[in-house]
């Protein structure tokens, strides 16, 4: 696969994670967290974490758009799902996500909700199309990456007129949640050292707003691709800035990342959407103008309008440690749920769920590193 | 001559006609149905004696039975359709113990409005599959089931086969230093059926792998006898799930190197842009093996003289580990675990 098989070149790592080695400083740590679910399930799924010096250590952040969904929201997508006359679009990886009460839009499908899993906002506009006695409903959710297709998506019902279509929408942002995540950070046992940046969130909206994390907390980011080396140079962009003492906003992905981002989706976005006057994630609370929601001019298209969707925020499971967990407060293995109540086949919080999830990912990939290094260290001592 | 006048029989519409209830209901229609499209299609010595049963003659050797249904959506994919995969199928499942499949029966739900053309068109594609095999379809059963309580059709098939004296393949029998061997490249069969289930286009067409194997893991039992000691069809769940049930059933790991896992580029690609792991991607026409490690080059050499199993490859080893993990050094140099898949796999959102 040419442009993807160089980003996987295993002499190419050897000689990266040669390179992090001889630059660390033994007498220090490094705790670089990875913001995007994306990175975690990079990290994992290639081994990144076994080529790595020992006091290099990543912690992964909240950046799964389906992990920071609160229990509310999720009520409030069944229960409109639960409506005869709504056929509800989603993405394949919300169906198991737990909300109140044991329930999931996949639990909710088999009760007989006309649930539908879709690949792109434009199958559920073809949905409501070819069905026009239905209420076709998008659940839409992610980051910036997939807000301007749900903009488009919107542009074009308008245009065709297409009164049976909403958008019931779930879209947050980035950059002020890595703020959440640093101004919450002196609760927190110990401090991160950096950040490596979501590059495809970053094709859209540059590199600039990331410049607050420099500027303001004093930490560097690295935006960085998605490929295992990305990550692999942007740790060692990362380990650099720390031994020189300096702190700015770099990018690795100088591929397809500007400093502005993309000025057309940018546009789109800002067409359609609006900042919320605040929004509940997952692990971090309520966080003020951290998501969108429609503006008046496409008012008609909002689901949360034509079905007086008012959400009640509905606690996670108490034993959870989901929130602490996206935070980069805790690791999977501390939550006392992980690998036993709590595995991908039943979820308890949804970091297990989505193969992004922090715990999804180091159950799949990464739990035998923590018993053949138990028991390394048990033979070490 | 007689005053009673013969009905005249006329033939099924095949071309515009569609399956309706009067063709599950026992009656003449469905008499026509079986003569029209089954018997056509799948023609043999038992079959002609339309009996409800076969009588065979007894097999020599321990029989081996298998049945298996097949719900399948598309019902035709680049490579193959539900007929030819409902033979291919349940052959393996027979073949993979080391037996000779012998017989086959086949079961048909039929949902009413189903195109006879397209019934026509499976049965055909069984009757080729099952005469290239040499396994005949001796027996079967159709069913119509009214319009919405079926997707379209539904085959079951049966099958029973012989199996040598002395040979004893199990789930159970791998070993710590066995080696772990495959026919082939995974994945094939899941992508081209996701391709059309997604109305998804790569650009390039990816084929079902879709294969009836007795024919190689005959060649297969012969190179190696008693050093084999588990032969398995990785099918839903894929090469992963496999690895994970002998793991478990034996109380053994394994440890794999995904380096010589061959995987063809186009799937490989398709699985990227979709967020899927080929090794957890069905496939219909390939295997997997575990042997006596002294044993494995003799039966790579076998694998790899059978058009079957050309791009057989040794892909890891058996190793000793109570937590049964299947762990796997990446292409790229790092190690993973190669879990059970939770659910059915499911693209990212992002």
């Amino acid at each position: 696969m040419k442009y993807v098989d160089e980003y996987r070149d295993p002499e190419l790592a050897k000689g990266v994670a040669a390179r992090i080695a001889a630059e660390v400083d033994s007498g220090s740590s490094y705790r670089f967290m990875e913001f995007c679910g994306g990175h975690t399930h990079a990290i994992s799924r290639y081994g990144v974490e076994d080529m790595l010096p020992k006091n290099v250590a990543m912690i992964h952040g909240p950046g799964c758009p389906v992990c920071v969904l609160p229990v509310g929201r999720i009520d409030d997508a069944i229960r409109l799902a639960s409506d005869p006359r709504v056929t509800l679009c989603t993405y394949a990886d919300l169906m198991r996500v737990p909300a109140s009460r044991g329930a999931s839009l996949l639990k909710a499908r088999a009760a007989g909700a006309d649930i539908r899993m879709v690949y792109s906002t434009l199958d559920a506009l073809r949905i409501a199309e070819a069905e026009p006695a239905r209420e076709v409903v998008f659940l839409a959710i992610g980051f910036e990456t997939t807000t301007p297709p749900t903009a488009l998506a919107i542009k074009q019902a308008k245009a065709k007129a297409l009164r049976n279509f909403s958008v019931f929408c779930n879209h947050v942002l980035t950059p002020i949640a890595m703020r959440a995540i640093l101004a919450g950070e002196e609760d927190e046992a110990t401090p991160l050292d950096g950040l490596v940046g979501p590059a495809h969130v970053s094709t859209v909206i540059g590199a600039r707003p990331y410049e607050f994390v420099a500027n303001e907390y004093g930490k560097p980011v690295v935006i960085s691709g998605f490929e295992p080396l990305d990550v692999m140079q942007s740790i060692l962009m990362l380990v650099r800035q720390i031994n020189e003492g300096r702190c700015a906003v770099e990018n690795q992905y100088v591929r397809a990342v500007t400093r502005d981002g993309n000025a057309r989706a940018q546009r789109e976005m800002d067409e359609v959407f609006e900042l919320q006057e605040s929004f509940e994630w997952r692990g971090l609370g309520m966080v003020p103008h951290s998501a969108l929601r429609l503006v008046e001019a496409f008012a008609e298209f909002d689901a949360e309008k034509r079905f007086g969707i008012h959400t009640v925020a509905a606690a996670d499971n108490p034993a959870c440690e989901c929130g602490a967990i996206l935070r980069g407060a805790k690791k999977p293995t501390d939550c006392r749920l992980f690998g036993s109540l709590c595995t991908p086949e039943t979820p308890m919080g949804s970091c297990m769920v989505s193969s992004e999830g922090s715990c999804a990912a180091h159950y799949a990939y990464g739990r035998f590193r923590d018993r053949s290094r138990a028991r390394m260290e048990r033979a070490a001592s | 001559m007689s005053l009673v006048m013969k009905p005249v029989r006329r033939k099924l519409d095949v071309r515009n006609g569609r399956v309706d209830l009067s063709h599950g209901s026992g009656g003449r229609a469905m008499a026509h149905l079986i003569a029209d499209i089954f018997h056509d299609a799948f023609d043999n010595d038992w079959l002609r004696r339309n009996d409800d049963q076969a009588s065979l003659d007894a097999l020599e050797g321990r029989l081996v039975m298998t049945t298996d249904g097949y719900v399948v959506s598309p019902l035709f994919f680049p490579g193959g359709d539900i007929g030819s995969l409902s033979v291919h199928g349940t052959i393996n499942d027979i073949a993979m113990a080391g037996a000779t499949p012998k017989y086959l029966s086949a079961s048909f739900i039929i949902e009413e409005g189903f195109a006879l053309a397209d019934l026509k068109r499976i049965a055909l594609s069984m009757g080729d599959a099952s005469r290239a095999a040499g396994v005949p379809i001796v027996a079967g059963d159709t069913k119509v089931v009214e319009r919405g309580k079926a997707d379209g059709v539904f085959i079951s098939t049966a099958g029973v086969g012989v199996l040598p004296d002395g040979l004893s393949l199990s789930s159970d029998k791998a070993r710590p230093r066995d080696a772990v061997l495959i026919s082939g490249s995974m994945g094939d069969h899941g992508v081209a059926i996701m391709s059309r289930r997604e109305n998804l286009e790569f650009g390039v067409e990816i084929m079902s792998d879709s294969a009836a194997l007795h024919g190689l893991t005959a060649a297969m039992v012969r190179a190696a006898g008693d050093a084999l000691r588990v032969m398995r069809d990785p099918t839903r769940g894929g090469l992963a799930a496999a690895l994970n049930e002998i793991a478990h059933q034996s109380n053994v790991g394994f440890m794999i190197d995904e380096e010589l896992i061959p995987v063809k580029p186009q799937v490989a690609a398709a699985c990227e842009f979709l967020g899927l792991d080929p090794l957890y991607v069905a496939n219909e026409g390939k295997l997997m093996a575990i042997c006596a490690s002294e044993a494995a080059d003799v039966l790579l050499d076998a694998m790899r003289a059978h058009p079957f199993g050309r791009e057989a490859a040794l892909i890891g080893h058996v190793v000793e580990d109570e937590r049964n993990f299947v762990e796997m050094t990446t292409r790229f140099g790092g190690g993973r675990i190669v879990d059970w898949l939770s659910g059915e796999q499911l693209p990212r959102i992002c």
